[in-house]
């Protein structure tokens, strides 16, 4: 036992990788025990991340669990893993979803085996990213999260609709080769700079290291390749800003967002919006800020006019969808743009008024944590009522809380926690990034309420179509409630919701310790 | 059991309720409405209780001690956002209308929903109930009304409804506030689509969700800006002398006002929403689609009147909002905006035949009488006429619910296809329904201001005058019209309604409800009698100072304390008085002089319509606020979403950007493959290999595989060679 907790952080890393290739040696053709298997096998890091979350203490400050080996001594990159309450709140929540996104897989029917594996693969290179201190391995895991994603995509994604990037035949694309593509292709064109950029400036500090990183930072002097180091920290700050916004994403590199989240399949849709969009908020605070608090102070203000963009714009565009799977995945562009003006207030007020950017930064990280499961928990009810009805036109539905009373109970309340309604988790977050956010850019804040108006449009939008209204009768008959293993899918999600809600404490105590030492560094 | 622990536990009965009923009771009708209103009952008593206890404290020591509990509820920086309870002389008098006017109506939502009657022959869940075919002992069919198809969702949402307003009431500060406040706007969503089958309910629902919450961001934003300049949320905290005078004085920057006058202003735009004034009146009309208890509770006596809760609970920094504030302060914008809706929505009430219209609209009018009695400055009078408001308002649309059960038994024995909610349809049900009627007249005569009887002409009468005093004639005289207005369509309503002859079968045969209906019809009735005379002026003529001002000294107290809030404004003119007793029987006299003589039930012959002309199709249509709003703001935001935002920017100029790449990209390296490296790199390769080839090809023919020409060839070299050599050698030298 000692072994497993002395190296906590590294058990919850590889022990999907580790689970995957074990399948790999069974026969394809054993479906269920895939499934099992990989679900199982999902519930040990998250079982290991609820000690890690009880074992934390959150009245340190700093990096805590770590682990630190030789790996790549070459270019003095190391294995060096560590979490503070930020990294930890996502590592929750990663586990979290993966099982029950996995729980959600079992209705998965093609080529059992491989999907699975992938799914594995992709939860260690996601819980690699908020792990890892150290930017060589922060960066393979930023790739690595993104493969199996494309192939769950490509292979498992909807197959109605075409798509046409370029006029004629040739240009036409199924609705998944379209979206895979444009998903990977940017966010590995937005990483392209990221690359560099840590190539750069770890060349110059001569280590990898994210904590030796912070320390030696502000001293660097000197230049490279004949380039000053102003210039340098100037490039490279771009290089993370455009690859961190691409993958939030930010207002206006978004559009591959509602392509790929509305073709991937459910499960993979809920660890796409619930997590991979993390990432990306997740680089904005872990390097932006306390890598470039100058800059990031200097750019804060155009920052939030994206991110104003992004709630407005989000909530107009998920309001115009006629598909209900676009429609939620338009939501997520809406909620992530809170996170990044929390980000812009907090990086905004650092010196000035820490109280404003302590309430805007829990209120990202909360916000973070908040869309993970409201937006996992509305694509699983999208999937839910895809797998029966085989449809995600919302005019093809229509009155059906009596068919589906569970179900519609259960839209309901998520959708309620999607909208930000006051005693579920989205408003509290929702209110601390106002509260913060109102001080550093009133006019900005203000319009930003606007796309909260239109945030409850467009999930009364949803509500209307699929649970009021005249009963479409086309459907009596063949549609059934939520199975028992649906309803274990939701229940965790639901029941965080609210504790969250209620009870916020137990979540923003840990995030608070963290939040006000990234403040710190500013 | 100490008062904190009681006033947290005021909004827990409820919500336990409604987690049991969801949870494990939504099969079992009984227990479901058990549960609710036993939770409801509970509540009742701990609010009697501590109502009780507060008489015994007294308003003085209550208002300088409040109750007060809180915990720490979330962290931020070094400080934490606390929240908790409080009980002051004006929580206690709000506690007790909305504990009675809750109770009351969970008890009539019983015999609403028709419990103890069969299911329905083809009911089905998200319509209203149609009636069941029973046969009685003589072998007759009948049809009578049948049970409600989703009565245990009922009374689940209902008790969530109720710990949304528990909540609000007893928080002691804005964000819980704002939590009930919102909790029963998604109730009030769920209620009001509660036949959700129906589409004009399901569009009533978002339209009353959707348009008290254009209020609702902004009030956030206020409660944002509050937060940020205070630091706390505590009304206490704010309501401290220093922090109001700091508040009042810091300019914010915007319009002139100060911060105190914007944070005013914006909370007071949550009001204008919650509270349907114009211009955001337009939902509260549809709400009626709702089952009339939600009416009744939801939008009359409790949600919206949290609307002006909550403005009366923040009056000190509206008042101190507006001493330092140029343009647009607080208190004259409430001024303008509630003596303006109470006028307005009036007028339209006259026009109106439905007879839960008429009341919504009045419900609109009467809330415009309070916020104009605050933005006049009289946080008493404002108070006075929200809890005698909640009992006659919450009786009259019981009683409308009570008159629609009865036409609805008519309709369903008879058999006839007509409207149950229209007043043409009626008359004469005086005879039929005998409790509806009394304690309908009395809710009527309340509202309408019946002299001296009724609370309705007290409460009325302090806001009347406290705006005369208080020097605000525009208003005063705006109310006293509106007044006018209010007693004539209510007199209207009764006489159409309850007097003359019956003018359809359906009414000839309407019945009077059970008593679970009727109960809680009279215990309101009683206190739409009694609780105006809490609050008699010791200036009256005659009565005056026979029975103590209770409710002036009560309420008074709450802010008595903080330096420049508090003010009376006592006056010696009998004016205000006459004003309101003319405007009251004159407007009673003349409703039920135009309308005694109704005979036919076609809405036509309404003698409004024949001397109003195209002025009354006008008023009939609301003034067409609806048209314009979908026509302005409801169509082009549709637009901008699906069009503009979606098709043109994102998947026009965004995606076009990225396609653009894409085929750049694409292109490219099919030029580099087919004009670069074809034609130049393999080119070249190929080019040596083609002519090696085109070698090899043309001396292929000389490999024949026969040893004969290969001797021939041989030998031909040979002579050849020799020749060469010996021409060389021989010749040359």
């Amino acid at each position: 036992m000692a072994f497993v907790m002395d190296h906590l952080l590294s058990w919850i890393l590889f022990t999907p990788a580790l689970a995957a290739v074990v399948m790999l040696f069974f026969p394809k053709d054993k479906v269920k025990f895939h499934r099992w298997f990989a679900f199982a096998a999902s519930l040990i890091p998250l079982a290991l991340s609820i000690v890690l979350w009880v074992k934390f203490d959150p009245s340190q400050t700093g990096f805590q669990f770590q682990e630190q080996a030789a790996w790549f001594t070459a270019v003095h990159s190391a294995y060096h893993l560590g979490v503070d309450g930020i990294s930890l709140t996502m590592v929750l929540l990663t586990t979290l979803l993966t099982s029950a996104a996995l729980l959600a897989s079992f209705s998965i029917t093609e080529r059992v085996q491989t999907y699975m594996v992938l799914f594995l693969l992709m939860e260690t290179g996601m819980l690699g990213v908020f792990m890892a201190l150290d930017m060589v391995f922060f960066y393979v895991f930023w790739e690595v999260s993104l493969i199996p994603m494309f192939f769950l995509i490509l292979q498992w994604g909807s197959e109605k609709g075409v798509r046409y990037w370029r006029l004629g035949k040739r240009g036409e694309a199924k609705e998944r080769t379209y979206a895979a593509f444009k998903f990977l292709l940017y966010t590995m064109v937005g990483s392209f700079g990221l690359l560099i950029a840590i190539f750069l400036i770890g060349s110059k500090v001569g280590s990898y290291d994210i904590v030796t990183m912070f320390h030696k930072w502000p001293t660097l002097s000197g230049s490279i390749f004949g380039l000053p180091i102003s210039t340098i920290k100037a490039l490279a700050f771009w290089g993370f800003v455009i690859a961190f916004a691409v993958k939030v994403p930010v207002w206006p590199f978004h559009t591959w967002l509602p392509d790929a989240h509305t073709a991937a399949p459910t499960p993979g849709s809920m660890i796409l919006a619930g997590v991979m969009l993390k990432l990306g908020a997740y680089g904005f605070l872990r390097f932006v800020l306390p890598l470039y608090p100058v800059q990031a102070k200097y750019y804060a203000g155009a920052l939030a006019f994206l991110a104003m963009m992004s709630i407005v714009m989000g909530a107009f565009a998920s309001y115009g969808q006629t598909d209900f799977k676009r429609l939620v995945a338009y939501s997520s562009v809406n909620h992530m743009g809170f996170v990044i003006l929390g980000i812009a207030a907090a990086a905004f007020l650092a010196g000035s008024d820490p109280t404003s950017a302590a309430a805007a930064l829990n209120g990202a990280v909360l916000q973070m944590f908040n869309h993970g499961l409201s937006a996992a928990g509305m694509f699983f009810l999208v999937g839910v009522l895809y797998e029966r009805a085989h449809t995600r036109d919302l005019n093809a539905f229509g009155g059906l809380w009596p068919l589906l009373p569970i179900y519609g109970g259960i839209l309901v309340f998520t959708s309620m926690a999607s909208l930000g309604l006051p005693g579920l988790n989205g408003f509290v977050s929702e209110f601390l990034v106002v509260r913060g956010a109102f001080p550093a850019f009133m006019f900005l804040t203000t319009l930003s309420m606007l796309g909260l108006l239109f945030t409850g449009a467009y999930i009364l939008k949803g509500l209307k179509h699929v649970l009021q209204g005249p009963l479409n009768t086309k459907w009596v008959g063949h549609l059934t409630d939520m199975s028992v293993r649906e309803i274990v899918v939701i229940a965790p999600l639901m029941v965080l919701m609210l504790w969250i809600g209620v009870w916020p404490m137990w979540i923003l105590g840990v995030i608070n310790k963290a939040a006000m030492h990234l403040l710190a560094l500013l | 059991m100490p008062t904190t622990t009681l006033l947290w536990l005021l909004p827990v009965f409820p919500l336990v309720a409604f987690g049991l009923i969801v949870l494990f009771a939504n099969r079992n009708r009984a227990l479901s409405h058990t549960l609710a209103l036993g939770a409801a009952f509970l509540s009742w008593s701990g609010a009697m209780a501590i109502f009780v206890w507060a008489l015994h404290i007294g308003p003085e020591e209550l208002a300088k001690h409040p109750v007060h509990s809180v915990v720490k509820w979330l962290p931020i920086g070094d400080t934490y956002l606390k929240l908790g309870v409080m009980l002051d002389p004006l929580t206690a008098v709000v506690l007790f209308f909305v504990a009675w006017t809750i109770f009351m109506i969970f008890l009539y939502s019983i015999g609403y929903h028709n419990y103890g009657q069969p299911e329905g022959d083809h009911d089905q869940p998200g319509l209203p109930p149609h009636g069941a075919t029973v046969i009685d002992e003589h072998g007759h069919k009948h049809k009578v009304p049948s049970i409600e198809p989703m009565y245990s969702r009922f009374f689940a949402y209902v008790a969530l409804f109720a710990f949304g307003m528990y909540t609000l009431v007893v928080s002691d500060n804005l964000l819980t506030l704002f939590v009930g406040w919102e909790i029963m706007g998604l109730c009030s969503y769920l209620l009001i689509g509660f036949w959700f089958a129906k589409p004009s309910a399901r569009a009533a629902g978002i339209k009353a969700f959707m348009t008290t919450r254009v209020g609702d961001v902004f009030m956030l934003l206020g409660i944002g800006l509050l937060y940020f300049a205070t630091g706390t949320l505590s009304f206490t905290d704010i309501f401290n002398p220093k922090m109001l005078h700091a508040l009042g004085s810091a300019p914010s920057g915007v319009l002139g006002l100060s911060v105190a006058g914007l944070i005013g202003v914006l909370l007071f735009i949550g009001t204008v929403g919650k509270s349907a004034q114009w211009p955001l009146h337009v939902w509260l009309p549809d709400a009626m689609e709702g089952p009339t208890p939600v009416s009744a509770m939801i939008h009359a006596a409790t949600m919206v009147s949290a609307g002006v809760y909550m403005v009366i609970r923040m009056f000190p920094l509206l008042k101190v909002g507006t001493e330092n504030s140029a343009f647009f302060p607080p208190l004259a914008v409430m001024a303008f905006i509630g003596a303006f809706t109470a006028l307005f929505a009036a007028t339209i009430a006259v026009a109106q035949n439905d007879i839960k219209r008429v009341l919504a609209y009045s419900t609109i009018s009467q809330l415009g009488y309070m916020v104009a009695a605050l933005g006049a400055g009289s946080y008493v009078a404002a108070s006075f006429h929200l809890v005698t408001h909640a009992f006659f308002k919450a009786l009259l649309f019981l009683g409308s619910g009570s008159v629609i059960h009865g036409m609805e038994h008519g309709v369903l024995h008879t058999g006839e296809h007509l409207d149950p909610q229209d007043m043409f349809n009626m008359g004469g049900l005086a005879k039929k329904m005998p409790i509806t009627f009394w304690t309908f007249l009395i809710g009527g005569f309340a509202l309408s201001g019946f002299p001296v009887l009724t609370a309705g002409f007290w409460s009325k009468d302090e806001i009347l005058s406290s705006s005369f005093f208080g020097g605000h004639p525009v208003v005063f005289w705006t109310l006293a019209i509106a007044a006018l207005f209010t007693a004539f369509y209510t007199m209207r309503q009764i006489t159409l309604t309850f007097l003359g002859e019956p003018r359809t079968p359906a009414a000839e045969h309407a019945q009077e409800t059970p008593w679970t209906m009727t109960v809680p019809l009279m215990v309101l009735a009683f206190f739409a009698l009694t609780f105006g005379w809490t609050g008699i002026p010791e200036h009256f003529p005659i009565i005056g100072g026979i029975l103590p001002t209770w409710f002036q000294e009560w309420v008074g107290a709450t802010y008595k304390f903080i330096p420049g809030i508090f003010e009376e404004h006592v006056g010696h003119s009998l004016l205000p008085l006459y004003t309101s007793l003319t405007v009251s029987l004159g407007g009673l006299f003349l409703g039920w002089w135009v309308y005694k003589d109704i005979k036919s039930s076609d809405p036509a012959t309404d003698p409004l319509k024949k001397w109003l002309g195209p002025f009354h199709t006008l008023l009939q249509n609301k003034y067409y606020f609806d048209e314009i709003y979908d026509l302005f703001l409801v169509k082009p935001a549709y637009w901008f979403a699906e069009t503009f935002t979606f098709k043109w920017i994102d998947r026009g100029i965004i995606d076009g950007i990225l396609h653009f790449a894409a085929r750049a990209t694409y292109d490219t390296g099919r030029f580099l493959a087919y004009a670069v490296d074809l034609p130049i790199v393999s080119g070249t390769g190929d080019l040596i290999g083609n002519i090696v080839r085109t070698f090899g090809r043309a001396f292929r023919v000389v490999q024949t595989g026969k040893v004969q020409d290969y001797m021939v060839a041989v030998m031909t070299s040979v002579v050849a060679f020799g020749a060469l050599v010996y021409y060389l050698l021989v010749v040359v030298h």
